[in-house]
């Protein structure tokens, strides 16, 4: 499948990415590529087949919803890059 | 005797004897690590003085006689996307360059109850999207053997750690050939283990359905040593399996006679090095006459495999790297308008071009329009590639092929060209989509003198007589032992 460059910028800002002008040409060239060798999967003989998701599918697994307490909350608030009394801080959503 | 010359299990001999102290051991690796580290660079974070206090502790513990235990006073080293509490896990990449992890992953939990001694965190492949080690933000690692080539990746700090002496053994994580690949191009032996045998539980998540925790080691004992350290079931995982735990190391009979190996014509095709498959061949001799019947087989599966795992890698990647975004992991963009734009410019600033690649592939094949025909299509290729192995399976009891169609490549090769990276894991990718077993074990040098792996993929939960069959390989072929002495990097490069 031929990729558009307006199509690999709506790509990218799904996935909250930005390219650059400069490198728009790049990215679409390496998606092209790689899209062309994985278009191998529409030839496998695969029509008659189901999906796999996962190597190990038989069954689900289940357990009680029983709430555990993570008491370290320095450590958790050690990575966030602004904080204030014991909480992540983040910019206003609603302007 | 140089200490760092020795196995684990050689380790445990001489303390048991009281040889040598578990001091001894911390020292001389770090003695080895201070002379060696510049010219490798396997390492994102040294533990030095941590591994030094500790080792102490550790000593005056057993001095004490407060424990006793079989791997106490041993060092590790520790893939840098494996958490570690209180210590960086960076995943390689700007994005968490500073990130500490709040809690351990159930594999440290399990190695810190040995007490085990950590001597640091080993660079990869910016959160494992790689095959070469040189996508690490920090640096490139380089090959023990040559230090003008790659070590091969993701987990190529790990295998260069472990082929230059730095640690006696190593995590890495494999999601498509992560540690058998590098363990074939650092002469080291790497498992993958089945999906599900060991938590991954605070292993920093590439793509779910595919990663898994496995040993680097100098041999195939170790190998298996450190298999039942780190296998069994977790509630923090619901991916892990709960079942009976088997003893690794028992497996190990030094006799192949009757098993019953096929060797898949497929793997030995297109693509591969002639040394290499004049190496696979003279092992396959080797295990005709330690009495193993080995026989050619078809797999036709490596190429469907390889475009359904990136296409399912990548898809699940987009996904899990999601989290990402400014908030809670340390990297967040100086200037920003509003949220969208701080989540837009976090991420293209903090991740590096291959991750960026793998995000854009990964979210377009699982855009409207494209779903079906790319990422429905690889969840039926891997119904078919599951089927096929299933089939191989009845007739043999492991499959033997080479781990790389190669040996470790020049630094700078193939960094610029994508699908030419991609196509080198052509051997391993198959054993993640169908969520096997496989090892990695040294079968020979080629003319250059660069080691050459061959992988030996066994049952689902059947690492029991893959281990056996590495091992008594070993026992007859030998390890190609480490490299003590690396060479001088050239200064022109």
């Amino acid at each position: 499948m031929q990729v558009s460059r307006e199509e690999i910028l709506h790509i990218a800002n799904l996935a909250s990415l930005e390219i650059q002008e400069n490198e728009v040409q790049k990215y679409l060239d390496n998606l092209q590529d790689i899209l062309d060798f994985a278009d191998v999967v529409n030839n496998a003989p695969v029509d008659n087949l189901d999906i796999t998701i996962g190597a190990n599918e038989e069954k689900n697994v289940f357990r009680k919803d029983e709430v555990k307490v993570f008491e370290d909350n320095e450590s958790l608030l050690q990575n966030a890059v602004s904080k204030e009394q014991n909480m992540f801080k983040i910019p206003k959503v609603i302007s | 005797m140089n200490i760092t010359d020795l196995t684990v299990h050689e380790l445990q001999d001489k303390l048991a004897k009281k040889e040598i102290t578990v001091l001894d051991i911390t020292k001389a690796y770090l003695q080895n690590i201070e002379e060696k580290e510049d010219d490798i660079k396997a390492f994102v974070t040294i533990l030095k003085d941590e591994a030094l206090k500790q080792a102490e502790e550790v000593q005056g513990k057993i001095d004490e006689g407060e424990i006793k235990g079989e791997f106490a006073g041993i060092p590790i080293g520790i893939k840098d996307n494996i958490c570690t509490k209180g210590v960086k896990t960076t995943c390689s990449s700007k994005m968490l360059e500073n990130f500490v992890s709040p809690y351990d992953a159930t594999v440290m939990e399990k190695i810190n109850k040995e007490n085990m001694i950590m001597l640091g965190k080993l660079n990869m492949d910016e959160f494992a999207m790689g095959g070469s080690t040189e996508y690490s933000y920090f640096h490139k690692t380089r090959n023990p053997w040559n230090l003008n080539k790659v070590p091969g990746g993701s987990s190529g700090g790990s295998a260069a750690a472990v082929a230059a002496n730095l640690v006696p053994w190593a995590l890495g994580s494999d999601t498509g050939g992560s540690i058998r690949q590098p363990s074939s191009f650092c002469g080291v032996v790497g498992l993958k283990p089945t999906y599900g045998l060991v938590s991954r539980y605070g292993l920093v998540a590439f793509a779910s359905s595919l990663d898994q925790i496995g040993p680097i080691t100098k041999d195939v004992k170790d190998s298996a040593i450190l298999l039942n350290i780190i296998a069994g079931h977790d509630d923090k995982d619901s991916t892990s399996a709960n079942q009976e735990k088997i003893d690794y190391v028992k497996a190990l009979k030094n006799d192949v006679k009757g098993l019953k190996i096929g060797v898949p014509k497929e793997f030995f095709g297109e693509g591969i090095n002639e040394e290499v498959k004049a190496s696979l061949d003279k092992a396959i001799e080797m295990y005709k006459e330690l009495g193993a019947e080995v026989e050619e087989c078809s797999l036709d599966i490596a190429k469907y495999s390889l475009a359904a795992y990136y296409i399912i890698a990548c898809a699940e990647a987009s996904s899990n790297l999601g989290r990402f975004d400014g908030i809670r992991y340390t990297y967040r963009t100086k200037e920003f308008g509003n949220l969208k734009e701080l989540y837009k410019k976090t991420r293209s600033e903090g991740f590096g071009p291959e991750v960026k690649r793998r995000i854009i592939l990964g979210t377009y094949v699982l855009s409207s329009g494209y779903y079906d025909a790319y990422y429905k299509k690889a969840q039926k290729v891997r119904t078919l590639v599951m089927n096929e192995f299933k089939k191989a399976f009845e007739k043999y009891d492991v499959l033997l092929t080479p781990t790389s169609p190669t040996v470790a490549f020049d630094i700078g090769s193939k960094s610029n060209n994508p699908l030419e990276m991609y196509l080198a894991d052509i051997c391993t990718v198959s054993v993640n989509i169908a969520g096997l077993p496989g090892i990695s074990i040294p079968c020979g040098l080629d003319k250059e003198g660069m080691p050459i792996g061959m992988q030996l993929i066994g049952k689902r939960f059947d690492e029991s007589t893959i281990l056996n069959a590495a091992y008594t390989f070993e026992q007859k072929f030998g390890t190609l032992g480490t490299r003590q002495n690396v060479p001088k990097r050239q200064e022109n490069n």
